[in-house]
């Protein structure tokens, strides 16, 4: 058995992304994935799915999806709302961090994202083969997703059909795990191929994001960092989603998750993978500032993230949405917190973001 | 110069806390390569052996290795000391992969630089395919596009720049030179390197888990010059996936 939705309005640039594709860098194939894996990992908490189900990741505007066979449900994380229109012609408003259940002929459209990514799960996730081990479009090279490119009018995403009483939904408090501050890197593997005073610059002066931002990287205007006597350029080596390459004009480019597996750009700093979320939902002309760490802080922070998202998902309410009539105080409070499963190692596993290197060196 | 080279220890460097890579050297050079080889070889064994816990995959490329990781798996500071104590004592390994006989066309419209590569190296554009075509290329990594590989070997009199203006939209399967390198351009793409040709064989295929990428870090091969009609029979066959990719093995690989 399984439920399905009809993409009715496209939205813009709207990929299907689970945790990445592993296990291919070594012959060129990034690792993709959601950019904010949290959030991702919520929106599927929210619906009972498995952590690594796969979703739908709103970068701008968000698609309307029209339900055309079984009752099923969609859960929105980030800054995302959603109105349904049901096919006896209510309307009804959907929440950020909220789940609502679409019966057949009902359509929900969501709207814009305010900031950064958000996204949309589906109950039971988007069923879908997957490419290379993994259901995240990577767009330059048409793998994985629905036929490798953004939704487009017309496509039918397969979920499985809500189980469980269609007139209770869930929400959750927020953004999990939220940080501030400076973002965390660890310096290298090339920090000896800048000069001290740039390495200073770096590290002590802010960073502002520019237009130039999408999936494989973002590009920083700041203080521009001088390269040492041993230049602007090395033999391609590795790279991965959080590498910050400094090119000859020596402003910085953060590779996300679809980068490269390789560069030729002098890396001056990589950002932990605690804070490589964060990066997703910067917008142009909002500042950063960097502060370098070592592997143990790291560590404690990752660890203090997944702790975070699951207090996050214990803290996950029940509601009856408007019109239907309340029975809570019959069912009590927290429903759910059987419901939820939350596999941290297998989310952490293959969390990562990869970007890529707009003028690569030997294009 | 090389043997100093040779005998310079494998440094560890810091890629984030979910990756390391160890550094062979800092040049493109077959010595280095080969202990990147090595090294690989290393970590095969020991994967398969389940003794690299919490390690996800590894990257090599001309000079290095990247060994991507989880860091909730994998104490990263004593993995990077073991990766580094291993690094040291592994081997050398060269040419460990199969040798192909690729098609190519080098007829007038798969090959739109050949004509002005053959001027700016004073010779005709029969005297460059011969050398392309004399030529076994080894693959160094594939990176830049999935199944994008680097190939040494191509001959000093070959030697070029990039076009000073990339291309907007390079052909798929376009065979191209820059520097001393050789490539091949799975993907439509843009870039800026010579081209010379195009093979009709598939370079990258996602739906073959096995193996997607057709070419190997550790591989050669050699470009065995078609004419057009040889090109879109093959073209044809590899469309409608009746082309035998186990044929253009001309030698088996070592490991």
């Amino acid at each position: 058995m399984s439920a399905c939705v009809e993409v009715v309005e496209s939205g813009i640039a709207v990929t299907l992304q689970d945790l990445g594709r592993t296990g291919y860098r070594n012959i060129g194939v990034p690792v993709s994935g959601a950019l904010d894996p949290i959030m991702m990992a919520a929106a599927n908490a929210l619906l009972g799915n498995d952590t690594a189900a796969t979703v739908l990741e709103v970068c701008l505007s968000g698609p309307a999806l029209k339900a055309v066979s079984g009752t099923l449900r969609v859960a929105l994380t980030g800054e995302l709302t959603g109105q349904i229109l049901s096919a006896n012609g209510r309307l009804l408003k959907v929440g950020a961090w909220e789940t609502a259940t679409l019966f057949p002929g009902d359509l929900i459209r969501i709207g814009s994202v305010s900031r950064g990514v958000a996204y949309v799960g589906l109950s039971g996730g988007i069923q879908l083969a997957g490419q290379l081990g993994s259901c995240s479009t990577y767009l330059r090279a048409a793998i994985g997703g629905y036929q490798g490119r953004a939704l487009r009018v017309g496509d039918r995403l397969q979920c499985h059909p809500l189980s469980g009483d269609p007139w209770l939904e869930f929400r959750g408090s927020g953004v999990p795990a939220a940080q501030s501050g400076p973002i965390r890197v660890i310096p290298g593997p090339q920090d000896e191929y800048f000069t001290a005073a740039a390495l200073a610059d770096f590290f002590g002066t802010p960073y502002r994001v520019s237009r130039d931002a999408d999936r494989m990287g973002m590009r920083l205007e700041g203080r521009a960092l001088a390269h040492n006597e041993k230049g602007a350029e090395i033999v391609s080596d590795g790279v991965t989603p959080g590498s910050i390459q400094v090119p000859p004009n020596g402003q910085p480019i953060v590779l996300m998750a679809d980068c490269q597996t390789s560069g030729g750009y002098p890396k001056v700093a990589t950002v932990i993978r605690a804070d490589l979320p964060r990066l997703a939902h910067l917008r142009p002309g909002d500042e950063v500032c960097f502060a370098a760490v070592d592997h143990a802080v790291a560590q404690l922070a990752l660890r203090q993230q997944l702790a975070a998202l699951q207090a996050w998902r214990e803290a996950i309410e029940s509601f009856r949405p408007p019109g239907v009539i309340d029975e809570a105080a019959l069912y009590g409070g927290n429903l759910v917190s059987g419901a939820i499963r939350g596999d941290e190692a297998a989310l952490h596993e293959s969390v990562s973001m990869q970007g890529f290197e707009k003028g690569a060196r030997h294009v | 110069m090389l043997a100093s080279q040779l005998q310079s220890p494998p440094r560890l460097l810091s890629l984030g806390d979910a990756a390391w890579t160890v550094e062979f050297g800092a040049e493109i050079d077959p010595q280095i390569h080969g202990r990147v080889l090595g090294f690989c070889s290393l970590l095969d064994t020991l994967s398969d052996d389940d003794r690299l816990v919490g390690v996800v995959e590894w990257v090599p490329t001309f000079r290095s290795v990247t060994v991507h990781f989880d860091p909730l798996q994998a104490d990263a500071m004593a993995l990077g000391e073991h990766l580094l104590g291993l690094a040291g004592q592994s081997g050398s390994l060269s040419a460990a992969g199969c040798r192909w006989s690729i098609p190519v066309c080098f007829e007038a419209d798969c090959a739109p630089d050949l004509v002005d590569v053959a001027a700016s190296c004073g010779m005709s554009p029969e005297a460059v395919i011969d050398l392309m075509t004399g030529t076994v290329f080894s693959v160094y990594m594939l990176g830049f596009l999935p199944g994008f590989p680097y190939l040494g070997g191509l001959p000093a009199s070959l030697e070029m720049s990039r076009l000073a203006s990339p291309r907007k939209v390079v052909p798929a399967r376009s065979i191209a030179i820059a520097g001393r390198m050789c490539a091949a351009y799975p993907w439509e793409s843009p870039g800026g390197w010579r081209l010379l040709g195009r093979t009709p064989v598939r370079l990258f295929d996602p739906n073959n888990r096995r193996r997607p990428a057709l070419l190997a870090p550790g591989d050669e091969l050699v470009w065995r010059p078609v004419g057009k009609d040889e090109y879109l029979a093959i073209e044809r066959a590899c469309a409608a996936g009746e082309f035998d990719l186990a044929s253009l093995v001309q030698q088996e690989g070592v490991a």
